[in-house]
């Protein structure tokens, strides 16, 4: 039986760095349809106003587990086969994309709604007031729960490895699994992943208070 | 040709009718005050004016725009209509002349130079030079609603609508947003304007309008109104003292 | 393209996922129970044990929350065996859901008691109450009532949380789909069915923990409700 040594250290480090690239390409695919979707939730038709509140409220209310298998089968059920990273990540995405939604529509209900009517008034477009008027405003409210939201994404990559992929996680299983010393692989698996989450869940209180301090009207 | 004209206008809120059937016609150049207690629907008049409240029936035509849902005909009203809040409503994350250049770029797409001269004129009219680059959260109540007032001015607007403006100001603040606007009213802006400063406008408006439970109670220029009101209602409202 | 789902084969599995939402209902319910428990022991020695008890709590709270529960299942369910604490793969999901909870909703309901006006804890001792009476009447209900639906939101999160018991082959709701999925080859029929069933699940716990909100705190519509949220662990 081999024993948890260099090698072993230096494929989980490597694996780390897996797991800080799907937690970016997620996050990053999810943010694009997140915005998309938070748009539509505050769309003026009722249409798209429900089914994006419809989206977003099963995604919400089933396991990530669920959400990572369905998007994994629901692709190569239409014969799209994508390698385990890039479904690994677009998976995530779907989830990412719905908490990022629900996260950005409360940043941008939270600007005041005379915002846009001054905006209108000022014969601006719908897209020049979100461009120019209404979002600057919102990103600044949006950034501490983003932020937030990063550290759970980080924490959810840890179940990727069900569409194959080796993460963190998986890279922590396999060491097990070889040498059979869970308590120091898991909790060397469970060190690095707390220096990536704490500091971000320490950055997200930090924004938070500044935003509270400085806040203006 | 009147540039704002205001016909059998009514406008529901759920069961609660704000406008029961409003019509008002004003000349260019003119400038009226609309008076009443709240919950007489004048601001709601005011906001159906350039369409931030859409009215169910009746017709508003202002600077030759035909009022309608279209919201592309909603911008080109926009363009020549200016309004200025109670709550002066800059735009907090924009300078003082980022807020006023915003517009004039977007909407009528100026060039830079020519909207940079435009903000440094329509600033200087409300005397407030110095704050170009200053935020608006730096400035005291009557700097902002000026502000406010100046970025309207720089669409060059042919009508201006005043819903309230001196209301959120504490009362040592309101008097340099009046000096503004009587300003205005002296260069021959048309200005609609609903208020509690009776004061202002018996001296500066041309035509008072009393509004009362959603109608147009009593109208006349503003000497005759405020000298000789005619129904109980108005002198009522004029006597209370607290508006 | 095969777009052809066939869920025959699932049905016939039905039994497996019927004990499988048993299952899952019984270690939501029982860490729900448990995970409030610890919550409110370790707000307690927060609120009235010395400093560094306190600091011990934090460093929980914090380790817990920064650590995928994935990675605390692991090491409760392959690494306490080492010391002699052999458990069956369902109770260890159960202790660590309990932990996790626990330390989500001590974050939370910390909230709540920070909340309390000073002056209510000064009534409280002003009528000859113990500390510990002053926390369990004056301090903790209304915490609980103020901080009840971001409590609930992590309540849900941590029934879809159970999901990933199945990575230590427990056999609740996913477990039971993996094993049908082996069974039959139809992935997609399968996990179709068990997300509905998660969704159902979910959706009931909400409005059933909404329900159980008004009941248990009647007048909380005169609180104030605090801004907290819940934390996918």
């Amino acid at each position: 039986m081999a024993t948890f040594g260099f090698p072993e250290m230096m494929f989980i480090l490597r694996s780390a760095g897996w797991t800080l690239l799907l937690t970016a390409l997620a996050f990053t695919i999810g943010g694009i349809m997140g915005g998309g979707l938070a748009v539509l939730r505050l769309s003026q038709s009722r249409i798209l106003r429900n089914i994006a509140a419809g989206y977003i409220l099963v995604i919400q209310s089933i396991p990530v587990l669920m959400v990572l298998f369905m998007s994994y089968y629901g692709l190569s059920l239409f014969g799209i086969d994508l390698p385990p990273f890039l479904a690994a990540s677009a998976s995530l995405a779907v989830y990412c994309s719905a908490y990022l939604a629900e996260i950005w529509r409360g940043s941008i209900q939270s600007v005041p709604f005379q915002q846009w009517e001054a905006s209108s008034s000022l014969a601006l477009t719908r897209a020049q007031q979100y461009r120019y008027v209404i979002l600057p405003q919102a990103v600044r409210v949006s950034l501490p729960p983003t932020v937030g939201f990063l550290v759970q994404l980080v924490k959810n990559t840890s179940i990727v490895s069900v569409v194959g992929f080796v993460e963190l996680s998986r890279a922590g299983t396999l060491v097990n699994n070889a040498t059979f010393q869970p308590f120091k692989v898991f909790t060397v698996v469970a060190i690095i992943y707390f220096l990536i989450c704490f500091p971000l869940s320490r950055l997200s209180r930090h924004l938070e208070k500044v935003m509270h301090a400085g806040r203006r009207h | 040709m009147p540039a704002v004209v205001i016909e059998n206008v009514h406008k529901r809120f759920g069961d609660n009718e704000v406008l029961k059937g409003v019509s008002l016609s004003v000349e260019a150049g003119q400038v009226v005050a609309i008076i009443g207690r709240s919950g007489s629907g004048k601001s709601t008049l005011l906001r159906c004016i350039n369409g931030l409240e859409m009215c169910q029936s009746g017709r508003i035509e202002v600077a030759g725009h035909v009022l309608d849902q279209d919201p592309k005909h909603l911008r080109e009203l926009r363009k020549d209509v200016g309004i200025v809040f109670q709550s002066y409503n800059l735009f907090p994350h924009l300078t003082v002349g980022e807020n006023i250049m915003l517009a004039p770029r977007l909407a009528k797409g100026l060039g830079t130079a020519e909207i940079r001269k435009l903000a440094v004129e329509v600033l200087a009219k409300v005397g407030l030079s110095e704050k170009f680059d200053a935020y608006p959260d730096n400035l005291s109540g009557g700097q902002q609603q000026r502000v406010a007032i100046a970025r309207s001015l720089a669409m060059q607007p042919k009508v201006m609508l005043f819903d309230e403006v001196t209301s959120a100001l504490d009362p040592e603040l309101t008097g340099e947003v009046l000096v503004v606007m009587e300003d205005l009213a002296k260069a021959g802006m048309t200005m609609l304007l609903v208020t509690h400063e009776m004061n202002f406008a018996k001296n500066v408006a041309d035509v008072t309008v009393f509004m009362h439970q959603g109608k147009i109670w009593e109208m006349g220029t503003s000497a005759e109104l405020f000298a000789a009101p005619k129904t109980p209602e108005l002198r009522n409202f004029l006597s209370a003292g607290v508006h | 393209m095969k777009l052809v789902l066939n869920f025959t084969p699932v049905w016939a599995e039905l039994e497996l996922i019927l004990d499988g939402i048993m299952l899952t209902i019984g270690l939501s319910a029982a860490a729900i129970v448990l995970g409030s428990a610890l919550a409110v022991l370790l707000v307690g020695l927060k609120s009235l044990a010395p400093r560094w008890v306190g600091l011990l709590v934090d460093a929980y709270v914090e380790l817990m929350r920064n650590t995928p529960f994935l990675i605390q299942l692991f090491m409760i369910f392959f690494g306490l065996p080492l010391l002699g604490l052999k458990m069956s793969g369902a109770t260890a999901g159960l202790l660590a859901m309990t932990m996790n909870l626990g330390a989500y909703a001590t974050e939370i309901i910390r909230a709540g008691v920070d909340a309390t006006h000073k002056s209510q804890i000064e009534a409280g001792l002003s009528l000859a109450l113990t500390r510990l009476q002053v926390f369990r009447y004056v301090v903790l209900n209304p915490a609980f009532a103020k901080v009840w639906p971001a409590l609930s939101s992590q309540f849900v999160l941590m029934m879809l949380a159970s999901s990933i018991c199945s990575f230590i082959s427990v056999s609740e709701l996913s477990g039971a789909a993996a094993i049908i999925e082996s069974r039959t080859f139809r992935s997609f029929e399968t996990y179709i069915v068990v997300t509905l069933v998660y969704l159902a699940l979910a959706l009931a716990l909400k409005s059933s923990l909404l329900l159980l909100g008004k009941r248990l705190f009647p007048n909380a519509s005169g609180l104030e409700r605090l801004d907290v949220k819940a934390g996918s662990v």
